[in-house]
């Protein structure tokens, strides 16, 4: 069903990493993206892998599920990888032909930047796996927070409420249209045959009442909000608290060995 | 009985393409403490324009609204009525606005800037007392429709209002929610002590209520016990209205000569009544 996709997937489970505060991950997501690109030669690259392997592993989400985001990414990859066959210097030639030649620098290159590319998206999957859509926009706002002191205090609030006002509609909104389509399937409209510009008109007449049904949908809502109190966001307090924990400490101390070794690696050879 | 609500000549107007219409005329109604109130009337008879004034949404044009004492024109307690007064709409979806119940039934204690703990036990009792609990972690948008009215009420409660306004709540639902959502405001005014307004088009709604108030055109047309209110069975229809199933068939009886009463509602007291009738037939 349509209506089932969400945005971020998230998979049920009681891991280490389910269980490790959303902020921490996401600021662990980010020193490890940094540590994938600081990854200068092929030992530290691999290191990384077999890091981001391991989180995979405690992260108890089928493997499956990673290789399906992977399937999504695989066109860029495999460009990355063909673009960058051309691109390696040093090496015995193997191919030569017009202007371009194949060494085995190039392949060398080419594999290590198509590895870079998959262990991004495998650790950022890990973040959307791992964490519901909520807790990540909770974590957000509440590393946002520092933005306050310099004057955007009703900036972070917003963005936050957006965020969650999209996750809420989004499966809403889908199945609206899904309706519309049908609404207009039943007096004859064609959306599936033609060529790319007939398609874009066809779908014309099903974003305009998509729009007027959600700016009505909008000002239902601000009515409802105004009638529970809401008044942008002042004084307003959670009833989830963030806690961090032991958790949040051990595997911070994991990614931060980690990210020392990559460091060394990076030096020593 | 106190009054919690007091509408005093209250007048709406509003512009619309430069001519001016009148949505509620010269209006008084007291709602008591604790009382179940069904406003009834057709589309466009001002009762969703009075709704709205009841919680401050709306400023009366002229008159004054009195909510516990507080006037609802008073920009200073603009939060304090809205936290008295709960107001429910009638399409859930468009209410909520959280991805999980209990954090959307947190919304409005949290606009209160209760503390953590407070708002937990809150949302707790108000999930309980709609009998929701069980759906706390679940997505609004997997429920049904009464399901989902039900989440948007507990969202209200959770804010422990005096008075819950709701306009229209069933009007998007099928039978089975509409059954729904009557029995937990009967279930809220009688354990709670919620003082409940219902705006509907639905007899069978208004049959449970203390008292009903018929509006038409901007005006209180009537106003009484349901029993009262449904004996008019003329005045009713002329405003466009329907009389529940059994008072339409015991006034057709009596039309056609037979001696029963209409102000019955109620199937048991409506057969009681033909039977008697029957009876007095035979002798």
């Amino acid at each position: 069903m349509l209506k089932d996709i969400t945005f971020g997937q998230y998979f049920e489970s009681n891991s280490l990493i389910h269980r490790t505060d959303p902020r921490v991950k996401i600021v662990l997501m980010i020193a490890l993206i940094v540590f994938i690109f600081v990854s200068g030669n092929m030992f530290s690259l691999l290191l990384s892998a077999a890091f981001v392997l391991l989180v995979l592993i405690v992260s108890r989400v089928p493997f499956k599920m990673y290789l399906k985001n992977m399937k999504a990414i695989l066109p860029v990859l495999i460009f990355t990888a063909i673009i960058n066959l051309f691109y390696g210097e040093g090496g015995t030639v193997l191919l030569s032909f017009w202007k371009l030649t194949v060494t085995t620098g190039g392949i060398y290159r080419s594999f290590f930047m198509a590895l870079r590319i998959a262990l991004l998206i495998f650790v950022s999957s890990a973040l959307t796996y791992t964490t519901t859509p909520n807790d990540l926009t909770d974590a957000i706002e509440k590393l946002l927070t520092p933005l306050k002191f310099i004057g955007l205090k009703s900036a972070v609030h917003t963005l936050a409420m957006m965020m969650t006002i999209a996750l809420r509609f989004i499966p809403t909104l889908i199945e609206e249209a899904e309706k519309i389509m049908n609404a207009q399937k039943a007096r004859g409209a064609d959306l599936e045959s033609g060529g790319l510009v007939q398609r874009v008109k066809a779908l014309i007449p099903i974003l305009i009442p998509l729009l007027i049904s959600s700016v009505r949908r909008a000002s239902d809502l601000a009515e409802a909000m105004e009638c529970r109190c809401y008044n942008g966001g002042e004084g307003k307090t959670r009833m989830k608290q963030m806690h961090t924990s032991l958790t949040d400490i051990w595997v911070t101390v994991a990614c931060v060995l980690y990210g020392s070794f990559v460091v060394l690696l990076n030096i020593l050879l | 009985m106190d009054n919690l609500i007091e509408v005093k000549n209250v007048t709406y107007e509003y512009t619309d393409e430069e001519t001016v219409h009148t949505a509620v005329k010269n209006l008084s109604l007291n709602i008591k403490k604790g009382s179940f109130t069904v406003i009834l009337g057709h589309n466009g008879s001002g009762k969703s324009t009075l709704a709205k004034m009841l919680n401050g949404l709306n400023k009366p044009t002229l008159g004054d609204i009195l909510v516990d004492g507080i006037n609802t024109k008073d920009e200073a307690n603009e939060l304090e009525v809205r936290r008295k007064v709960g107001m429910v709409f009638q399409n859930p979806d468009n209410q909520l606005v959280a991805s999980i119940v209990e954090e959307d039934v947190a919304f409005g204690p949290e606009n209160l800037g209760l503390e953590p703990s407070v708002i937990r036990q809150r949302v707790d009792e108000a999930l309980k007392a709609v009998d929701m609990y069980e759906f706390r972690k679940s997505t609004p948008h997997r429920l049904s429709g009464g399901q989902k009215q039900r989440i948007a009420i507990a969202g209200i409660i959770a804010m422990q209002p005096l008075c819950l306004v709701l306009d229209e709540p069933t009007a998007m639902l099928d039978p089975k929610g509409r059954a729904e959502i009557v029995s937990t405001l009967i279930k809220l005014n009688h354990e709670k002590g919620i003082t409940v307004i219902l705006i509907t088009h639905y007899m069978e709604e208004a049959e449970k209520a203390d008292r009903v108030v018929v509006m038409n055109d901007g005006e209180i047309i009537s106003d009484g016990a349901p029993s009262e209110i449904f004996k008019n069975v003329e005045q009713l229809k002329a405003v466009g209205l329907d009389v529940p199933q059994t008072t339409e068939l015991l006034y057709n009886l009596q039309k056609n000569g037979f001696s029963v009463s209409t102000n019955v509602i109620s199937i048991k007291e409506a057969a009681c009544e033909i039977a008697s009738a029957l009876h007095s037939e035979e002798k």
